[in-house]
């Protein structure tokens, strides 16, 4: 007998199109968040499906902190140039040069949440009404709260204990001007869904995220990249190694792990074998048991 | 691991901290290897700091800072597993009455309810409520787990008259599936692993039950639904005269070269293909999303549905639903509300509320006519314009609404169908 019910991929994908395809109908001006991460390139994926034969009706927004991976950067504009898409970068360095923000100072000083002001003057500067993350609900518990049609306040704030109920299917995009909402379609992928994507439909990815020799540094726990933002601490040395990364975000804060995996079906492999969650190397997470919350409260991503 | 034909099982559980809710979702995981080492280190230190003893598996599912200070559940939240068999995304929902709004939304895309009930206490209110909801819902199965049965030295006679009882009151609600497992989470006892200390239950534990249950006869293969989403239209070359209607299969099958009905315009049409980025299919079920084009040129936009036009859903103003009500706001029975249902959207006002339902005795009050927060209700609905319903209970895509305030557009009510 035939069957009729899909695989859990082709689910999660049907759902992700879905939900695309309400953000395209139901805002104004939605933007895409594409970092050049692997999560970010998925819904860029998704978003090709979801409107073919059309193209991807929508721009893209990256927030730049200007502490990045250069092979990230290279892949976004490739990316984009390939797809024709417009591309809107909100830069940190000018939040900064504007007065907006300040740089933290300390040990462990980063631009993780000076992103959030780029973030919202960003929104606010293109009348956004609907951005597009690629936030999964399995990557931290916060984020396992998050609604797909996630409502922000005129302060772009995130109301973790006051939010819409999202019953069934249907999604509520209504919102007053000034307010925005961010849009997660592929909520209910594991990290285990997205490898098997990528592989399944030989997504490109950039080479960070397959083993490479690289400069690392040992700190917090993490072999932490070695860049020019980086300065040795006393006792500190740099080690040449084979890694590669499962996440990434700034050069600064981004853990790599050490690893023989330098094709998709052995990163698959690894990551089924993984021992520690995905951002666990993501020192902006470790800030305390909270740090996710709290950011995406004031409009995180 | 092999996914090619691996199913997506939703199931939701209910309850609260006392009845071992946590501890089970926290077993599942652990026993399926989907909790990690610094998940583990961070849950060890706060037991450690909390005063527990091991390891407190339920500290795992709170995520928000005020769940963990309270120790409650709040708010759904979402959980992920995957064993060779299956993906599992569990809808963690608290059990208290003050939070049936949040047990109805996460019962609301479930195909399995996973009811806890505390052996030594057999049925108690929020059991009954529990099963209520996943009735209301119409969750196709419902797993019983009778929990904690190491408290009462694994006794058949305890657990089968609790199966009794629940039997008993259950009867007057709708499940088509209802199975009963002996569990003890705290040990894993009929968890993932099969218990050595209950020969006497022959059945499957619970782990191996949510792998092997049927779920694929769950989805209405009968009326073909198909709510259109937008139109695309792409106007470049090869594309020119391109018109698709994109959307989600809400249930039924389509194939190229159907009648179809285009509702509310009642106009009628031939299916000339039905395509994805992958290529053009031969057919489509749900819930696929697809791009439907016609043969002829006719005017179809958001908010219309495609049917199959030997079998079509009814054009109604006025119908009968059972309505929970979600916000502060008490119900407003003067004012308008915007409806949303599939991707139609229109006004509507509640033009009778006929009674309400005690959800713990399952009693009907016709006095009392206010809806409140958590409140559900037999009313009647009336919309400006026509909505194309079935009845929930054959559809739970065209037979599920919600109700927003215009005040405030928040979602306020979720209504399905009679």
């Amino acid at each position: 007998m035939k069957k009729y019910y899909l695989n859990y991929l082709d689910e999660l994908e049907s759902e992700a199109i879905f939900i695309l395809r309400e953000v395209w109908a139901q805002f104004q001006n939605p933007v895409l968040l594409f970092s050049g991460g692997k999560d970010s390139i998925l819904v860029a994926r998704l978003a090709k499906k979801a409107f073919y034969p059309s193209s991807i009706p929508f721009q893209f927004l990256h927030v730049d902190t200007g502490h990045n991976f250069p092979e990230a950067i290279q892949f976004r504009d490739d990316l984009v140039n390939k797809l024709g898409i417009q591309l809107i970068v909100g830069s940190v360095q000018k939040s900064i040069d504007d007065g907006r923000v300040s740089e933290e100072i300390g040990k462990n000083a980063t631009r993780n949440v000076l992103q959030i002001t780029t973030l919202l003057d960003t929104i606010e500067e293109y009348k956004i009404d609907c951005a597009i993350g690629g936030g999964r609900r399995d990557e931290e518990k916060a984020r396992a709260k998050e609604r797909f049609f996630s409502h922000r306040d005129d302060f772009g704030q995130w109301d973790p204990k006051n939010q819409r109920p999202e019953l069934w299917n249907i999604l509520n995009g209504k919102h007053f001007e000034g307010e925005h909402f961010r849009a997660f379609p592929i909520s209910n992928w594991t990290e285990m869904d997205v490898w098997n994507y990528i592989k399944r439909e030989k997504i490109e990815i950039p080479s960070l995220y397959i083993a490479h020799q690289r400069d690392m540094v040992w700190r917090n726990n993490s072999w932490i990249p070695f860049s020019k933002f980086l300065k040795l601490n006393d006792g500190e040395e740099v080690k040449n190694l084979k890694i590669r990364f499962r996440t990434l975000g700034d050069i600064t804060i981004t853990g790599g792990i050490e690893s023989e995996a330098d094709t998709l079906e052995k990163i698959v492999a690894e990551v089924a074998a993984m021992k520690q969650t995905e951002r666990g190397n993501r020192s902006d997470d470790k800030r305390s048991e909270s740090a996710m919350e709290d950011r995406k409260r004031e409009g995180y991503f | 691991m092999q996914i090619d034909n691996n199913q997506l099982l939703r199931f939701t559980t209910a309850g609260s901290v006392d009845d071992g809710k946590s501890t089970l979702i926290g077993r599942l995981l652990y026993d399926s290897k989907a909790l990690f080492e610094d998940q583990l280190a961070a849950i060890e230190l706060t037991s450690k700091r909390k005063g527990h003893k091991g390891i407190d598996l339920a500290l795992f599912t709170d995520g928000l800072r005020d769940e963990r200070e309270q120790g409650i559940t709040i708010d759904v939240a979402y959980r992920y597993f995957t064993t060779p068999k299956r993906k599992f995304i569990i809808a963690d929902t608290p059990g208290h009455i003050q939070y049936t709004r949040n047990m109805v939304t996460g019962a609301s895309t479930a195909n399995v309810a996973i009811i806890l009930i505390d052996v030594r206490h057999g049925v108690m209110e929020q059991t009954k409520r529990h099963a209520f909801i996943a009735s209301l819902l119409q969750i196709p199965h419902v797993i019983v787990c009778i929990n904690k049965m190491d408290l009462v030295d694994y006794s058949e006679e305890i657990y089968n008259k609790i199966n009794i009882q629940f039997e008993e009151f259950s009867s007057k609600l709708y499940a088509k599936d209802i199975r009963f497992i002996p569990i003890s989470a705290l040990d894993g006892d009929n968890v993932v692993n099969r218990s050595k200390n209950m020969d006497w239950y022959q059945g499957a534990p619970l782990l191996n039950t949510l792998e092997n249950l049927h779920i694929s006869s769950d989805i209405n293969k009968t009326d073909a639904r198909f709510p259109v989403q937008t139109v695309l239209r792409p106007q470049r070359e090869g594309f020119i005269d391109y018109r698709g209607y994109a959307g989600r299969v809400a249930s039924g099958i389509f194939r190229p070269g159907d009648k179809v009905t285009i509702m509310p315009s009642g106009f009628t049409a031939t299916i000339k293909s039905i395509d994805t980025y992958e290529g053009s299919l031969k057919e489509a079920y749900a819930p696929m999303s697809v791009s439907i084009t016609l043969e002829n040129d006719i005017d179809v936009s958001r908010g219309d549905m495609i049917v199959k036009t030997t079998n079509q859903p009814k054009a109604v103003q006025e119908f009968d639903t059972m309505l929970c009500w979600l916000n502060n706001n008490s119900a407003n029975p003067k004012a308008k509300y915007t409806i949303l249902h599939t991707s139609n959207e229109q006004k509507a006002m509640i033009k009778d509320v006929m009674y309400k339902i005690d959800i713990n005795t399952y009693h009907r009050e016709e006095a009392n006519k206010e809806l409140n927060m958590n409140d559900i209700a037999r009313v009647k609905i009336r919309t400006t314009r026509p909505l194309m319903v079935d009845k929930y209970r054959d559809n739970r895509v065209t037979g599920s609404f919600v109700l927003i305030d215009d005040t405030t557009h928040k979602t306020v009510a979720a209504g399905m169908i009679l």
